[in-house]
């Protein structure tokens, strides 16, 4: 169906997760990823996979650990207090090599918090899911069709590199519904599997999926070998967009679900006369520093938004390094700015 | 020369760390046998738990994969149902199973899983020094219990087998030991049966081995097995608590 | 920003507000508009008040969140009451008179008032008192192809309620002609 069809965004990460080949799906209810879980549950059995609703997060994402370390696509999904107990699983998988997807699609936090969008997971997805050394592919998608379309790039660099992927989405993006087009048909490339443990068939010698070294020195060299693919990443994988940052006095940097209303904020500005303009991550680890660097002689001041107290903030003064000011504007809690206050914090600049 | 006793083959040619007297290597070996016995070590896919027994996998020629901390049979659910033809397994202690994956346990317990699930009750933590386990006796001195435990304040051991066996997921639910010759055989065809099961699609099988921890315990590895027929076995009577190929009930 | 119209339909649980908010996305779809669709999601959805955001547009769609909507459908006394003064000046509201008691005091906005549960009751369309308003809102605005709202329509019918479209298109009619 190469058709535009309607969808919330949370459907279409199901439906992209089909297409990409993922017959494994463990999750745990929880607002406001439901749909996801919802769906996959009518369409898996259908396609002979396994929707499996676990008793806890914490045996969903260990279920993915088993499925994944198995050798096949294997996600899970939730929301931040969720993704919170997903963490000790997700540090195992990274800590094993195991390609595996995890969608979070944020709520407020801490704890509890709210069930309205948020983006107060980002230093979670990108620096600490989890004890130890370790990095997720994340990606921030903005539509529902980009919701579609990371799927199976993610399941792609996870499996490329050996390492889990997130899509970090929000009840925004998850509840929304928009055009989305699936291409007639996607292309399945599958990273190599030599190394899964699903039985040696007396073939080769047995494989362990494993991330105990109980000699300092063997664990310090496993991960200095995984954070070379890291720089590998690093190298190839930013991902980013800039809208009208050419000549641009102030560029707004921004993810996801905020970067939308700051786009509208952009263009309310340039009617004003304010040249101004977005850039946005969209991969959010590896951060793309690459892109942002380019722009950093030509703006005049930045402006972070997000919808969180100021959290990728620190990662863009990392990159403008103390050149040009670096300001912020920030709803949180559960509350999508609007295009007005942003187009004012602008206009404040 | 007739070769009258050899290693099993699903057991690798390496010396296990396990203390003097500990009972994990012969229940490794019976694990071994039975995955030799029945012709599916290609298919078998171990996960090790977290604990002594951490390092299984690298004691079973089978692919394995290492769990964290009490979520092996979550582990062994994502394994399974990618993998039905495969035969899988967990081998853990009662920290591990029976505290922090009491969770995964009776939830993959109650779903039938499909697997076999080996279960060492030794009433203590080993691997960390000698912490109360969730089945240590009521007055026994642990580290963390070092006045005995009160179950007034520490509350009771629990008896797994017993409480699985009311589940209707469950295909097998035995405890057997290993304190002699005959309560061996004993545990390998209980072992061996919980492989059977799986392999004809029966669900979810326990075996639970009431084991020793000479070291933690603090006694010789011969005054350990006395330990354990003393306080451990009337604690945990051995038997068949559920046997969906049988007659049900306990045979104690 | 013209072309763009911002909607947003508020009333209680029940009353078919997220479906009218479908139709309208459905009907743009067809005519490859840009949209968005956002429904307040919750505890509010279990039996107490209820809101969907629609953004048809001309051009990509920023927030698909509706705070300050060109047009308000308020099908009940609270939404009225929440949402009046988000409305923009010069915006529309319609207001659903049979369950809604009160007036619009502001002048700076056109109101309409259309008694659309009662007359669903009075014509057989019981509960189609949503479309009735659709109907009462394209007549005023627009923001479609006739067609396309039809189109609309069938698509967030299923197929085994067939027999409803015809209910519903007798109540876009009768809200056209309100």
């Amino acid at each position: 169906m190469s058709e535009k069809v309607l969808m919330k965004g949370n459907e279409a990460l199901g439906e992209a997760a089909l297409r990409a080949g993922c017959r494994h799906f463990f999750g745990y209810p929880i607002t406001p990823q439901t749909e996801l879980s919802a769906y996959l549950s009518k369409k898996m059995p259908k396609v002979g996979g396994t929707f499996l609703q676990a008793e806890s997060e914490i045996a969903a994402i260990n279920m993915v650990l088993g499925a994944a370390g198995s050798g096949v696509r294997a996600m899970t999904s939730s929301s931040s207090p969720g993704i919170s107990l997903k963490s000790e699983g997700v540090s195992y998988i990274a800590g094993s090599d195991v390609p595996a997807l995890i969608i979070n699609v944020q709520r407020g936090g801490p704890g509890l918090g709210s069930i309205q969008p948020s983006q107060s997971d980002y230093w979670q997805a990108t620096k600490a899911l989890g004890h130890g050394d370790f990095q997720l592919f994340v990606l921030a998608p903005s539509t529902v069709q980009e919701m579609a379309d990371f799927v199976a790039l993610a399941f792609e660099t996870a499996e490329k590199y050996r390492m889990p992927a997130m899509i970090l989405s929000d009840g925004m993006l998850g509840q929304m519904m928009e055009p989305v087009v699936f291409p007639n048909e996607t292309e399945i490339h599958e990273g190599d599997k030599s190394w899964a443990a699903c039985g040696h068939k007396n073939a080769r010698k047995h494989n362990v999926v494993n991330s105990l070294y109980i000699e300092a020195k063997d664990l310090e060299k496993t991960v200095v070998e995984r954070y070379e693919r890291y720089e590998k990443v690093k190298a190839n994988e930013q991902r980013s967009e800039s809208y009208l940052t050419e000549d641009a006095d102030i560029v707004i940097v921004a993810f996801g679900a905020s970067s939308r209303v700051s786009r509208s904020a952009v263009n309310a500005a340039r009617a004003k006369g304010i040249k101004a303009g977005l850039f946005r991550p969209i991969t959010l680890w590896p951060y793309p520093e690459t892109e942002l660097e380019k722009i950093v002689p030509t703006a005049k001041k930045f402006l972070v938004v997000e919808m969180n107290m100021g959290q990728m903030i620190e990662d863009v003064k990392l990159v403008v390094g103390g050149r040009k000011p670096v300001e912020f504007f920030g709803r949180t809690g559960g509350i999508i700015p609007t295009p007005g206050e942003i187009l004012e914090a602008i206009e404040k600049m | 020369m007739a070769v009258v006793f050899e290693k099993p083959h699903a057991l690798a040619d390496v010396p296990f760390h396990y203390c003097p007297g500990c009972t994990h290597g012969i229940v490794h070996r019976l694990v071994a046998e039975a995955i030799d016995e029945l012709g599916v070590e290609g298919n078998a896919v171990g996960i090790a738990s977290v604990g002594c027994s951490v390092f299984a996998y690298n004691y079973f020629n089978c692919d394995m994969i290492q769990s964290p901390h009490g979520r092996a049979q979550a582990v062994a659910t994502g394994v399974k149902r990618a993998h039905p033809e495969n035969v899988v397994f967990t081998y853990q202690g009662d920290g591990d199973l029976a505290a922090i994956g009491t969770c995964e346990t009776v939830h993959a317990a109650t779903r039938g899983e499909n697997i076999t699930v080996i279960f060492i009750n030794n009433a203590i933590y080993g691997m960390t020094g000698g912490q109360m386990a969730p089945t240590s006796l009521p007055g026994q001195i642990t580290q963390t219990t070092p006045y005995g435990r009160d179950v007034k304040t520490a509350g009771y051991p629990i008896r797994m087998c017993e409480m699985l066996s009311t589940l209707d997921g469950v295909a097998l639910a035995q405890r057997v030991t290993v304190d002699s010759v005959k309560h061996v055989n004993e545990a390998k065809k209980a072992i061996k049966k919980a492989f059977e099961n799986q392999i004809n699609g029966l669900g979810y099988s326990i075996v639970e081995v009431v084991s020793t921890c000479p070291t933690n315990w603090g006694l010789a590895p011969a005054d350990a097995i006395k330990w354990l027929q003393d306080n451990m076995l009337p604690y945990y009577p051995l038997g068949v608590y559920k046997d969906v190929t049988a007659q049900q009930g306990g045979e104690q | 920003m013209a072309n763009t119209m911002n909607v947003l339909l508020a009333g209680f649980g029940g009353q078919g507000i997220l479906f009218t908010g479908k139709v309208m996305v459905y009907a743009a779809l067809m005519e490859d508009k840009n949209l968005s669709w956002l429904p307040s999601y919750g505890p509010e959805m279990r039996g107490g008040t209820c809101n969907c955001s629609v953004v048809i547009s001309d051009e990509a769609v920023g927030s698909p969140l509706v705070t300050n909507p060109d047009v308000l459908i308020a099908m009940n006394r609270p939404s009225l009451e929440k949402f009046v003064g988000t409305v923009v000046p010069g915006g529309t509201i319609l207001v659903d008179s049979s369950t809604v008691d009160i007036k619009v005091e502001r002048t700076d906005v056109t109101v309409y008032y259309v008694p659309a549960t009662k007359l669903a009751d009075e014509n057989g369309l019981k509960g189609l008192a949503n479309i009735i308003l659709l109907g009462k809102l394209y007549k005023e605005k627009g923001f479609v192809k006739e067609e396309s709202l039809d189109a609309g329509l069938q698509k967030c019918i299923p197929p085994k309620k067939a027999a409803m479209l015809d209910f519903n298109r007798k109540a876009l009619k009768l809200g056209m002609e309100q």
